[in-house]
C-alpha cells in the first residue's frame, strides 16, 4: 500500500496480543488498535461499532486496565499486554464460565455487544468478586446493548459471579 | 523529544484526540505518547498542595486518598464516560482539550489550579487555570509545550461537584458546577461548566454567597432563607448557548438550580463527605 | 432483577429436551460469545478492496456537476461510480422505487449517495471519496412535515407519500364528555450496534455474490437485479451475520453500490459503514404530529375517536405507506368505539427518509392514545385501569376498519395482570445515591424528587396486511440420519435460529438439528424479519416440511417393515412402534433415501381497505400493556425510570429465555424513546449522528423489568399457537413512562421524547415563590388492582 501524503509514515511495530507477540508491518500511524487487531492480525472478535470509545464493542485489556481499543493509538501500545476477548476464551471447544453463563441465561441476542462485555464483565469480577446490581451496572455502563435492555446480561453476571463464589 | 519535532501531536488516553482520527479529522504526522513519561504520571502531594500528573487518568482520580485530599476534583472524575473512559482520559488531555464540557474544569477552575507547563529547551512555566484554557477548545500552548502537572490546594474547604447530563454514564454534561466553602478564607468559589465558552467563576454570586455564611457555626445564616439572589447571581453570570444537547434556557435554569444544591451541600457537616463515593 | 412469576401454562411436552417450550440454547450463541461469529462486517475475501460512499451533504440541492478526477488522482483506487454507471433501473424501494442508487440531478436528502469508490485501504476509499467535487446549488429545503402538502412537491410523485383514512359510524355522534390534544413524537433511530456493512463478490458467470446483514434476502435479490439489470440467478444474496436491525435494515442500504464496484473492477469489495455514516444511511422512526378528540359517555364508553395524523416520511417513500396504514388501523388503541374518523398521512419533505422500526406507526398513535384516555380518566373521574377494562377489545369485538377480531384478544386479562404487579419497594428517599434521577452526576435532591406510576396498553397486527402475498419457505432434510433445515429467513438476534432448531425437533424427535445457510441460492423466499412475523410464518413453513419429512418417513418405514403407521412414532433419534416391536435409527429407518420436503407456508389472506378504510385487512393482533414507575427531579426534569412492569399477550412461550429478551429489549427502546433518544435534525441536517449524542439506555439507565404475566391462549390459525412477541414491548413502554412522568409532575407532556427542559422550566414557571419553596406535587397514583 502506498503512502498516502507526504507526511503519513508508516511503521513497524510489534504488539504483545493475548501472550504473543505479533508483528505489525508497514502500518499507517494513525491506525487504532482496533483496526490493527482486526485487519492486520486477524482478531476479529473485538468488534467496531462507533470508532468513538462511546459503545465499548471493542473493549480490551490493556496492561490490565480495561480500555477501547478504537480510542488507542496502536503503534503506541508497543510494550503493553493486550488482552482481546480471543485472549479470555479457553483453547479448543471449551468456554469461560463466564461465556457459559452468557449462553444459559440468554444474554446474547445479536452478539455484536458480547466480546466487549465478556472483557468489560471478566475485568470487574476480577477487581470486585461479589458486586452489587448497581456496582456490575456501573461497571458495563461503557458497554452499549440494543438488544437485550441488559436483563439476561446481569443475570448472566450473577451467575458467573455466583459460580465463582459459591 | 519535543523539539526534535514540535508539531507532534502528543497523546495521552486518547479518547478526545483518537476519535477526530478515527473520523478522517486529523491526519498526524508524528505522535508523541505520553503515557509512558514516569514524571508526569500518578500524584503526589507537596507542602499543603496535591500535584497531579497530567497523564493522570479519572480512574486514578477515584483512589480514595486522593479524594480526600480534593474530593470535588473524584466526584467530577466518576461522572466521566464510563469505566474503559476513566482508565484511559487524563487530566492533562482534558485541559488540552478546553472543551467548554470538560468534566474536571469546573474544579480546576474552582480551586483556581496552577498548571506546570513544558517547553522548548525544558522552559517551564506556570499558569494559572484560567489564562491556560482560552477559549471552547482553545488553550494558550505554544507549539511545543506540554502540560505536566495540575496543582492544586489539598484539603480545601469543603467541596461539591454536580453535573447534569440526560443519561446516567457516558454522557456530556449539558450543566456542571464545581462549588468550594474555603472555611478559613471565607469565600465562596463557584464555578459553572458547560455554560459559556471557558468556565464561569461567578464572582458575584461568590460574594453573595459568602454573606449568607456563619462562617463562625459553619453553617447558612439563619435568615439566608432561599437562596433567591445567590442562585439569580448564578444564572446572570452564566453565557450558555442552544445546542443539539440542551437549549441555553434549561441550561442557565441548571445551573441555579445545582450551585444551589452544591453551596447548601458545601456547607452542611462535611464529615459526610468521606464516604460520598463509596454508595 | 426480571421475574418471571407465572410458569408457562401451555408448555409442550417436548420429544426431547430442547423443544418448543424450553430455553433451548441459541445454535450461535458459542461462536457469539467467543468473538468467533462472523456479522457482515467481519467478511473478507482474497484480493478485497473496500468501498465507500460518498454522500450530499445538503438536504435539498441541485447537482451541477460531479467532478470525480480528484478520486482517480489517489493512488491505490479501482473505482469510481455515479449514476451514469447503474446499468438497469435507477431507483430501489421496498414499496414503489422511487429513491435513487445514486442522486444524479438532484439530492433530497442530507446523506443521499451520490458516488462510489472502490480502492484498496479503507482510509484511501475515505480519502479519494472526500476528492470528489460535486457542485451543488442548495435550495431551501422542506422540513416541517405540517407544511408540506402546501408545499412545493420535493419529488415528481407530490408530497403525498400515503393517505390513510378510516371512516366508521356517525361523523356527528359525541359523547358528553369530551378531550382534546395535540402530541409529538420525534425522530427515533434503530441504533443497532452492527454498522451497515457487506462483502460482494464478483462471479465468473458474470453474475455477483453479496453477502449482506439485511432483513428479506429476496427483497434485497430483486431490487438490485433491477439496478444491476441481471436476472435474478446471477444475484446471489447471502444472510451474514446481523448485529440488530429494528426495522432499519428492511430498505437496501449499500447493496446495489457495493454490487457495482465489485462488477467494475472484478474483485470482492467490503463496505462498512462508520457509525455517522450509519445514522445517515438508513431509515428511522417517522416523527408524528397528532391530533385526536376522544369523547364518552358519563360511564366512560368510547363514543367517538377523531384522529388527523401527520407523519414526516422523509425524502423517499420506503415504507412509509404500511407504516401509515397501521397507524391509521390502531390510532384508537385495543379500544371499542362504533364512531372513528381518522386521517393518518405520511408526506414527503426533505427530512431523511423514515420507514420501519419497531412497532411500525403504532408506537406513535399509542403515544396519543394513551394520552388521550389518561385526560379522559381525569375528565370522567374514572380510575385510568377502569376506564381501560370498560372499553378494551374482547374476541367477538370490532376493529375501526370492521375487522372481528377472530382470534385471541386477552386485552382484559393483559391490563389486570400488569396493572396487578406490585409496586417496587422504596422511593427516592431509599433509593442509593447512584440510582436516583442524574445518577453519578450527584444531581437530586432527595426531598424534591417525586416518584409517578403510568400505565398503557398498545397493540398491533402481526404479519404483513391489506392483500400482501406473505409467504415463508423452508426445507427439512433427513440424510443418513441427520436433520438439516434450510430456509432463506433472517436472524438478526431474535432467536428464529433456536425456534426452528426446537420445532424440528420436536416434530423428528432428534436432538441435533443442522441449520442450512440462508441465501437466494436454491430456495423461495422467507419474508422479512419483522413485523413480528417470523415465528408464525417461518415456523410454520419449518414446521409444516419436518412434518411432510416425518410422514413420509413414518410411511415408508409402515409399508417396508409391515407395521401400522399408527403405532409408530420418533423419540431421541429413533423411529418406534408403540408396542415395542420396533426400533430403528433415523438412518435404518430412510433405508438409504434422502427424504427432504420444501413447504411454503402461506397465512390466510387478508384483503386492502376500501376508501372508508374497512376491510378485513389484517391476520392477527398481540397486545401489551406496560407500567412504569419514574423518579423525577422537579427542579432539573432528570429522570430515572425505576421499574417497568408488563404483561404480554403472546399465544404460546416457544422459548422462555428468548421471549424474556424480546420483552425486556423491546423496553429498553421504549424506554430510550420516553426520556431521551431522538435524532436532532437543523434545517433537514442531522445534528446528532453518533452515539455520543443520539444517546440509548446504558446498564444504568435501563430499569428492572418485571414480567407480571405472560398470557398464553393459543392463537388459532398460528401453525404453533404462538403469536409473534417483538414489537408489542416497545409500543407501549414508551406512553408508560411519559403517563409516570406526568403523574409525578402533573404536566401535560405531550411530546415524547421528553426532555429535560420540558419538565423543569415549566415547573419552574409554575411555582410561585423562591428557587426552594417545596410546593406539594401530586402523589404518586398506586395503579389500581
Amino acid at each position: 500500500m502506498e503512502q498516502l501524503t507526504d507526511n503519513e509514515a508508516l511503521l513497524s511495530y510489534t504488539l504483545h496480543v493475548n501472550g504473543h507477540d505479533r508483528a505489525v508491518n508497514d502500518a499507517l500511524l494513525s491506525e487504532n488498535l482496533l483496526y490493527v487487531l482486526r485487519e492486520r492480525l486477524g482478531l476479529r472478535g473485538s468488534k467496531n461499532a462507533c470508532e468513538q470509545g462511546e459503545c465499548g464493542a471493542c473493549s480490551v485489556l490493556i496492561d490490565g486496565r480495561l480500555e477501547c481499543a478504537c480510542t488507542v493509538l496502536a503503534a503506541g501500545a508497543a510494550g503493553r499486554e493486550i488482552v482481546t476477548v480471543e485472549g479470555l476464551t479457553p483453547a479448543g471447544d471449551e468456554l469461560s464460565g463466564l461465556q457459559e453463563a452468557f449462553l444459559a441465561e440468554g444474554a446474547v441476542q445479536c452478539g455484536f455487544c458480547t466480546p466487549g462485555l465478556i472483557v468489560s464483565v471478566h475485568d470487574l469480577l476480577e477487581r470486585t468478586p461479589d458486586p452489587t446490581e448497581l456496582e456490575i451496572r456501573e461497571a458495563i455502563s461503557g458497554n452499549l446493548c440494543r438488544c437485550t435492555g441488559y436483563g439476561r446480561i446481569l443475570a448472566a453476571v450473577k451467575v458467573a459471579q455466583d459460580a465463582r463464589h459459591p | 523529544m519535543l523539539e526534535g519535532a514540535p508539531q507532534a501531536q502528543l497523546l495521552a488516553g486518547g479518547t478526545d484526540f483518537m476519535v477526530e482520527v478515527n473520523a478522517g479529522l486529523r491526519r498526524p504526522a508524528a505522535v508523541l505518547c505520553l503515557n509512558r513519561i514516569p514524571e508526569i504520571a500518578g500524584w503526589r502531594t507537596d507542602n499543603g498542595h496535591v500535584v497531579l500528573g497530567a497523564a493522570l487518568t479519572y480512574t486514578e482520580m477515584l483512589d480514595a486518598a486522593l479524594a480526600r485530599l480534593v474530593p470535588a476534583l473524584s466526584l467530577a472524575a466518576r461522572t466521566v464516560g464510563s469505566p474503559q473512559i476513566r482508565n484511559a482520559g487524563t487530566i492533562g488531555g482534558n485541559l488540552a482539550t478546553a472543551s467548554p464540557a470538560g468534566d474536571t474544569l469546573p474544579v480546576l477552575s474552582a480551586l483556581d489550579a496552577e498548571i506546570l507547563v513544558v517547553g522548548p529547551g525544558g522552559a517551564t512555566r506556570t499558569v494559572p487555570f484560567a489564562e491556560l484554557v482560552t477559549g471552547p477548545k482553545r488553550t494558550s500552548l505554544a507549539p511545543g509545550e506540554i502540560i505536566c502537572e495540575v496543582r492544586l490546594p489539598a484539603r480545601f474547604g469543603t467541596q461539591e461537584f454536580l453535573k447534569v447530563g440526560t443519561r446516567n454514564a457516558m454522557v456530556i454534561a449539558v450543566a456542571s458546577v464545581a462549588v468550594v466553602v474555603d472555611w478559613a478564607g471565607r469565600n465562596v468559589r463557584v464555578a459553572l461548566g458547560s455554560a459559556g465558552p471557558v468556565m464561569i467563576r461567578a464572582t458575584e454570586a461568590e460574594e453573595q454567597a459568602a454573606s449568607q455564611i456563619d462562617w463562625d457555626e459553619r453553617r447558612l445564616l439563619a435568615r439566608a432563607g432561599n437562596l433567591d439572589d445567590f442562585v439569580a447571581l448564578v444564572r446572570a453570570a452564566s453565557r450558555p448557548i442552544d445546542d443539539h444537547r440542551s437549549t441555553a434556557a434549561y441550561r442557565r435554569h441548571a445551573v441555579g438550580v445545582c450551585a444551589e444544591r452544591a453551596l447548601r451541600r458545601a456547607v452542611a457537616d462535611d464529615a459526610l463527605k468521606e464516604d460520598q463515593w463509596s454508595s | 432483577m426480571t421475574t418471571l412469576d407465572t410458569p408457562t401454562q401451555a408448555a409442550t411436552i417436548a420429544v426431547t429436551p430442547d423443544g418448543l417450550g424450553r430455553s433451548a440454547r441459541r445454535p450461535d450463541g458459542r461462536p457469539k460469545v467467543k468473538g468467533q461469529f462472523a456479522f457482515s462486517s467481519d467478511l473478507e475475501a482474497e484480493g478485497m478492496l473496500w468501498g465507500q460512499l460518498l454522500r450530499s451533504p445538503h438536504p435539498s440541492a441541485t447537482i451541477r456537476s460531479i467532478d470525480v478526477s480528484g478520486a482517480w488522482r489517489v493512488p491505490g483506487v479501482l473505482a469510481v461510480l455515479t449514476a451514469a454507471d447503474v446499468p438497469g433501473r435507477k431507483t430501489y424501494g421496498l414499496d414503489y422505487p422511487d429513491q435513487p442508487v445514486f442522486a444524479s440531478d438532484v439530492v433530497r436528502y442530507a446523506g443521499e449517495p451520490v458516488a462510489a469508490v472502490a480502492a484498496d485501504h479503507p482510509v484511501t476509499a475515505r480519502l479519494a471519496a472526500e476528492a470528489i467535487v460535486v457542485e451543488y446549488e442548495v435550495h431551501e429545503p422542506l422540513t416541517d412535515s405540517v407544511l408540506a402538502l402546501g408545499a412545493e412537491p420535493v419529488h415528481p410523485l407530490g408530497n403525498t407519500l400515503y393517505r390513510q383514512t378510516i371512516r366508521r359510524g356517525d361523523p356527528a355522534a359525541r359523547g358528553a364528555v369530551s378531550v382534546e390534544g395535540t402530541y409529538e413524537t420525534g425522530m427515533q433511530d434503530q441504533a443497532f450496534m452492527g454498522p451497515e456493512s457487506g462483502l460482494a463478490v464478483p462471479a465468473a458467470d458474470g453474475g455477483v455474490d453479496l453477502y449482506v446483514a439485511t432483513q428479506w434476502l429476496h427483497v434485497d435479490q430483486d431490487q438490485i437485479a433491477a439496478c444491476l439489470d441481471l436476472p435474478l440467478d446471477m444475484v446471489r444474496v447471502h444472510l451474514a451475520g446481523v448485529g440488530g436491525a429494528f426495522g432499519a435494515r428492511e430498505d437496501l442500504s449499500m447493496q446495489v453500490q457495493l454490487c457495482l464496484l465489485a462488477l467494475r473492477t472484478g474483485r470482492p469489495v467490503k463496505i462498512v459503514y462508520s457509525r455517522e455514516e450509519s445514522f445517515h444511511g438508513h431509515v428511522h422512526r417517522h416523527p408524528a404530529h397528532m391530533w385526536y378528540r376522544h369523547t364518552a359517555d358519563a360511564d366512560g364508553r368510547l363514543v367517538s375517536v377523531e384522529a388527523r395524523i401527520i407523519f414526516d416520511g422523509g425524502a423517499y417513500l420506503s415504507s412509509s405507506t404500511a407504516v401509515t396504514l397501521n397507524a391509521a388501523c390502531f390510532a384508537n388503541g385495543p379500544y371499542n368505539v362504533q364512531n372513528a374518523f381518522v386521517d393518518c398521512t405520511a408526506v414527503r419533505t426533505n427530512n431523511p427518509p423514515c420507514g420501519a422500526m419497531r412497532g411500525f406507526g403504532a408506537v406513535q398513535v399509542c403515544f396519543a392514545h394513551e394520552a388521550q384516555m389518561d385526560k379522559l380518566a381525569v375528565a370522567l373521574s374514572i380510575d385510568p385501569i377502569e376506564l381501560r377494562l370498560r372499553n378494551a377489545y374482547a374476541p367477538g369485538d370490532q376493529l375501526i376498519i370492521g375487522q372481528v377480531l377472530s382470534g385471541t384478544a386477552p386485552v382484559a386479562e393483559v391490563i389486570r395482570a400488569c396493572a396487578a404487579a406490585p409496586l417496587p419497594p422504596g422511593g427516592p428517599d431509599t433509593a442509593a445515591e447512584l440510582a436516583l434521577p442524574g445518577g453519578a452526576g450527584r444531581t437530586a435532591d432527595r426531598a424534591r424528587v417525586r416518584r409517578g406510576v403510568g400505565f398503557a396498553v398498545g397493540f398491533k397486527n402481526l404479519m404483513f396486511s391489506a392483500g400482501f402475498d406473505d409467504y415463508s419457505t423452508a426445507r427439512c432434510r433427513l440424510e443418513d440420519g441427520r436433520v438439516t433445515i434450510t430456509t432463506a429467513a433472517v436472524e438478526v438476534g431474535q432467536g428464529l435460529v433456536t425456534v426452528m432448531q426446537q420445532i424440528a425437533r420436536d416434530v423428528l424427535g432428534v436432538d441435533d438439528v443442522a441449520l442450512g445457510e440462508a441465501s437466494t441460492m436454491g430456495i423461495g423466499s422467507a419474508g422479512s424479519t419483522s413485523a413480528s412475523r417470523q415465528s408464525w410464518m417461518t415456523g410454520g413453513a419449518v414446521d409444516t416440511a419436518c412434518r411432510a419429512v416425518r410422514e413420509r418417513l413414518l410411511s415408508s418405514v409402515a409399508q417396508r417393515f409391515e407395521v401400522q403407521r399408527a403405532g409408530l412414532e420418533l423419540s431421541s433419534g429413533r423411529v418406534l412402534s408403540v408396542d415395542g416391536s420396533l426400533d430403528l435409527s433415523l438412518a435404518e429407518a430412510a433405508g438409504g433415501a434422502v427424504l427432504e420436503e420444501t413447504a411454503v407456508f402461506r397465512h390466510p389472506g387478508t384483503v386492502a381497505l376500501d376508501e372508508n378504510g374497512q376491510g378485513d385487512a389484517h391476520v392477527s393482533f398481540a397486545f401489551a400493556a406496560h407500567r412504569a414507575v419514574v423518579d423525577v427531579d422537579l427542579d432539573l426534569g432528570l429522570v430515572k425510570v425505576v421499574e417497568v412492569a408488563t404483561a404480554q399477550d403472546v399465544g404460546r412461550v416457544l422459548n422462555p429465555v428468548q421471549l424474556i429478551g424480546q420483552l425486556e429489549g423491546g423496553i429498553s427502546q421504549g424506554v430510550g424513546f420516553a426520556v431521551m433518544e431522538e435524532i436532532v435534525l437543523d434545517d433537514g441536517k442531522l445534528r446528532n449522528p453518533s452515539f455520543t449524542d443520539y444517546i440509548i439506555p446504558t446498564a444504568l439507565d435501563m430499569p428492572p423489568v418485571t414480567i407480571q404475566a405472560l398470557i398464553e391462549q393459543p392463537e388459532p390459525g398460528s401453525p404453533l399457537g404462538a403469536k409473534g412477541a417483538g414489537e408489542p414491548p416497545s409500543i407501549s413502554s414508551t406512553a408508560a413512562v411519559v403517563a409516570a412522568i406526568r403523574n409525578a409532575t402533573g404536566l401535560e407532556l405531550p411530546r415524547a421524547p421528553v426532555r429535560p427542559q420540558d419538565i423543569a422550566l415549566l415547573l419552574a414557571e409554575q411555582r410561585p415563590a423562591g428557587s426552594t419553596d417545596i410546593s406539594p406535587a401530586p402523589p404518586a397514583k398506586e395503579a389500581s388492582p
